[in-house]
């Protein structure tokens, strides 16, 4: 059995003069990441910032609830990259330590489980991360949950995006897929990369799946290769997309290769090296083209953890801002309040960019920026939308 | 040359290569079922160990390939000769079932206490230079050629091994009978540990091939890969090395077919499925031939 690694912490910070009897009463936060399992970098991440959200939030004082300040407490629960230890860790994090709203799982594949247990005990869950549609859908009635929201775009969109770049950047007519079949996001992007590919006029000439945990992809990279593409889509995660890159070199692909979100990890860099130099992919946010209110959190980022953030560190930060904001605005420590706040909270100017809900949906409308991965480093390309 | 021809080559090397890293991991399963009968379910993970330490090599020792290939064969050679003597020894009069859960167990020890170590999944540097030949068509790697060859190789050498030495000779012997072979003089507790030395450098030896082939490593690994060895070893006759051999190319050919043929998904289910098909029409596997219970 894998220790389940519970971190309480008490985040006690500098005393900046206020009353004692406002530091007593904290507000209890979770976080639900994948700091164990295949994608620890991003678990990381998501842990980081958090903590950074938190740390910063109680050096000002708290949140501003009502007339008094309070100060975060935060509760990071680990998943081990499991979908049901993410169902596990909502479970204990609503009913045990009593958080009033949580923030994670990031991979589609652990937001959708913990987002049933989240909606079925009414407490607000923010995944930053999860792009696929379903993470903020009821499966049974297909309208929006009420309890769940993201502080991210969606699949439809990223693949909208993407086909389009593809099309038009790279002039490619005939594309080839390979993605886990086996994996919530992969899949759903997949499918809707193609729709839009196909309704632009290119022709999607091999659609191959494979696995979680596939290590060798040889027998459908042969196909892909046999079906001559201009371009391969690779919308996988980034500990899976350095080996199918390398093993498509050695069956002599040269074809560029385009991905989605889940690339956006500093850990591809390290995996695949210079193998990855000249590709593309559709991400949140440009850590080196960033506003002005970005460019204060990227440089605390690296100062405390001495690396760049990637996207889902900038995503987890906005969905703590997000979080702050609503709990401000409805004026008491209170899960139901705090929905109803956040489902109407008007513009938000984040660090990945403005966001806004509107009433009959949980995602956020934002844009998507492509970047490109050059002398192994992420570099902005250019802005996106479909 | 027509394009089926060079489509249905490719795929070919693909089985080959997925095939030999089979067959070197199958060839533990089946060495210490034919001395012990007893399944190592633990040798999976000292694959993954082997990847580690071939890792470690390249990374910290900063070992080109040859060097850091030996280093990973001796490694999990000593651990293999290390479990057996520390786990199973005391366990060989025990029930098998006994046997079998402490293999279990050790596998398990394996997994977690690489992951408390490393918990991010490691990426081995390339050893060797790659260079991609077009044949016709046909895209054949220098990592695939050495794959190949240097599996093929070290399994002549264990055939030879077996059955032209002394030490193959006794271990021969302690499989055909255990009671009586002892009496005669053959140290068993010796041949017992380099069977699992040899076993065990072996899958080590996979596992540093397997990590160039496919240069992220992480902890668990080893699970599946170690158990369509095993299957590999059941299909061609457990116990039987040329059978574990046997089995391991035609696994690997079946995987690399259904994957081109089916949805990826199909795989291991065909795979598991092949396993079951032969057990009924052949229960002890290709080459394998019925044990006869003495009483």
């Amino acid at each position: 059995m894998r220790k389940v690694m519970t971190l309480l912490m008490a985040v006690c910070l500098f005393s900046l003069g206020f009353s004692a009897s406002a530091a007593e009463k904290t507000l209890k936060l979770g976080v639900i990441a994948e700091l164990t399992g295949d994608m620890p970098a991003v678990g990381t991440s998501c842990k980081n910032a958090a903590e950074m959200a938190v740390k910063e939030i109680n050096a000002a004082g708290g949140v501003q609830v009502g007339k008094q300040k309070m100060k975060v407490e935060l509760v990071v629960e680990d998943n081990a990259g499991k979908a049901d230890q993410s169902a596990a860790a909502a479970q204990k994090l609503i009913t045990q330590d009593e958080v009033l709203a949580i923030v994670g799982p990031n991979a589609s594949r652990y937001a959708i489980p913990a987002s049933e247990i989240a909606e079925s005990s009414e407490t607000v869950l923010i995944t930053p991360w999860s792009t696929n549609p379903k993470t903020t859908l009821d499966a049974t009635t297909n309208q929006p949950k009420k309890y769940v929201f993201r502080a991210c775009f969606i699949d439809p969109f990223q693949g909208g995006v993407l086909a389009k770049f593809a099309l038009e950047n790279l002039k490619a007519k005939n594309a080839a897929v390979l993605y886990d079949v086996a994996s919530d996001y992969n899949k759903g992007i997949a499918e809707v990369f193609k729709a839009n590919y196909e309704k632009l006029g290119g022709k999607v000439v091999a659609f191959e799946t494979y696995t979680t945990n596939d290590k060798d992809f040889s027998a459908q990279l042969t196909k892909i290769k046999d079906a001559k593409p201009d371009v391969i889509f690779l919308p996988n995660y980034y500990s899976e997309v350095p080996l199918q890159v390398q093993q498509a070199k050695r069956l002599g692909i040269t074809v560029p290769f385009i991905g989605s979100d889940s690339w956006g990890s500093n850990e591809l860099l390290t995996l695949g090296g210079a193998d990855l130099n000249g590709y593309y992919f559709s991400t949140h946010y440009a850590a080196d083209n960033a506003a002005p209110v970005a460019k204060k959190f990227i440089e605390d980022y690296e100062k405390t953890y001495g690396a760049k953030p990637d996207d889902v560190a900038a995503l987890t930060y906005d969905a703590f801002g997000l979080l702050f904001g609503s709990i401000k605005s409805a004026g008491k420590a209170d899960r139901e309040a705090i929905r109803a706040a956040l489902s109407t909270l008007p513009s938000y100017k984040g660090v990945t960019g403005d966001m806004k809900f509107t009433a009959d949906s949980r995602d956020p409308i934002k844009s998507a920026v492509i970047l490109q991965i050059k002398d192994t480093k992420f570099t902005y390309f250019t802005n996106a939308n479909p | 040359m027509s394009e089926w021809i060079v489509y249905g080559l490719q795929q070919l090397l693909n089985a080959l290569q997925l095939g030999s890293i089979y067959a070197l991991i199958a060839l533990g399963y089946t060495m210490v079922y034919g001395i012990l009968t007893m399944i190592n379910f633990a040798h999976g993970d000292v694959f993954m160990i082997g990847a580690f330490f071939c890792f470690l090599a390249a990374v910290y020792l900063g070992l080109p390939f040859a060097p850091a290939l030996l280093l990973t064969v001796v490694g999990t050679a000593l651990l293999g000769v290390a479990i057996e003597r520390l786990a199973y020894k005391p366990l060989r009069n025990a029930p098998r079932v006994s046997a079998i859960i402490t293999a279990l167990g050790i596998g398990i020890f394996l997994e977690n206490f690489t992951l408390a170590l490393a918990p991010y999944p490691k990426h081995i540097p390339a050893l060797l230079d790659s260079t991609n030949w077009d044949l016709g068509g046909v895209s054949l790697s220098s990592l695939q050629l050495i794959i190949i060859c240097l599996s093929l190789g070290l399994m002549f050498l264990l055939d030879y091994i077996v059955h032209r030495t002394p030490v193959g000779m006794a271990m021969r012997a302690i499989s055909w009978d255990k009671t009586f072979v002892p009496l005669m003089g053959v140290p068993v507790d010796l041949v017992i540990s380099v069977t699992f030395a040899i076993g065990a450098g072996l899958a080590g030896a996979a596992g540093t091939m397997y990590g160039l082939a496919y240069p992220v490593i992480d902890p668990y690994m080893g699970i599946m890969v170690g158990w369509k060895a095993f299957i590999s070893a059941v299909v061609g006759g457990i116990g039987n090395i040329r059978g574990a051999m046997i089995g391991a190319f035609i696994l690997g050919g079946v995987e690399i077919m259904v994957a081109a043929a089916l949805p990826s998904t199909y795989r291991d289910f065909v795979a598991f499925a092949l396993l079951l098909v032969l057990l009924i029409v052949r229960p002890y596997g290709i080459l394998g031939s019925p044990r006869i219970q003495k009483v």
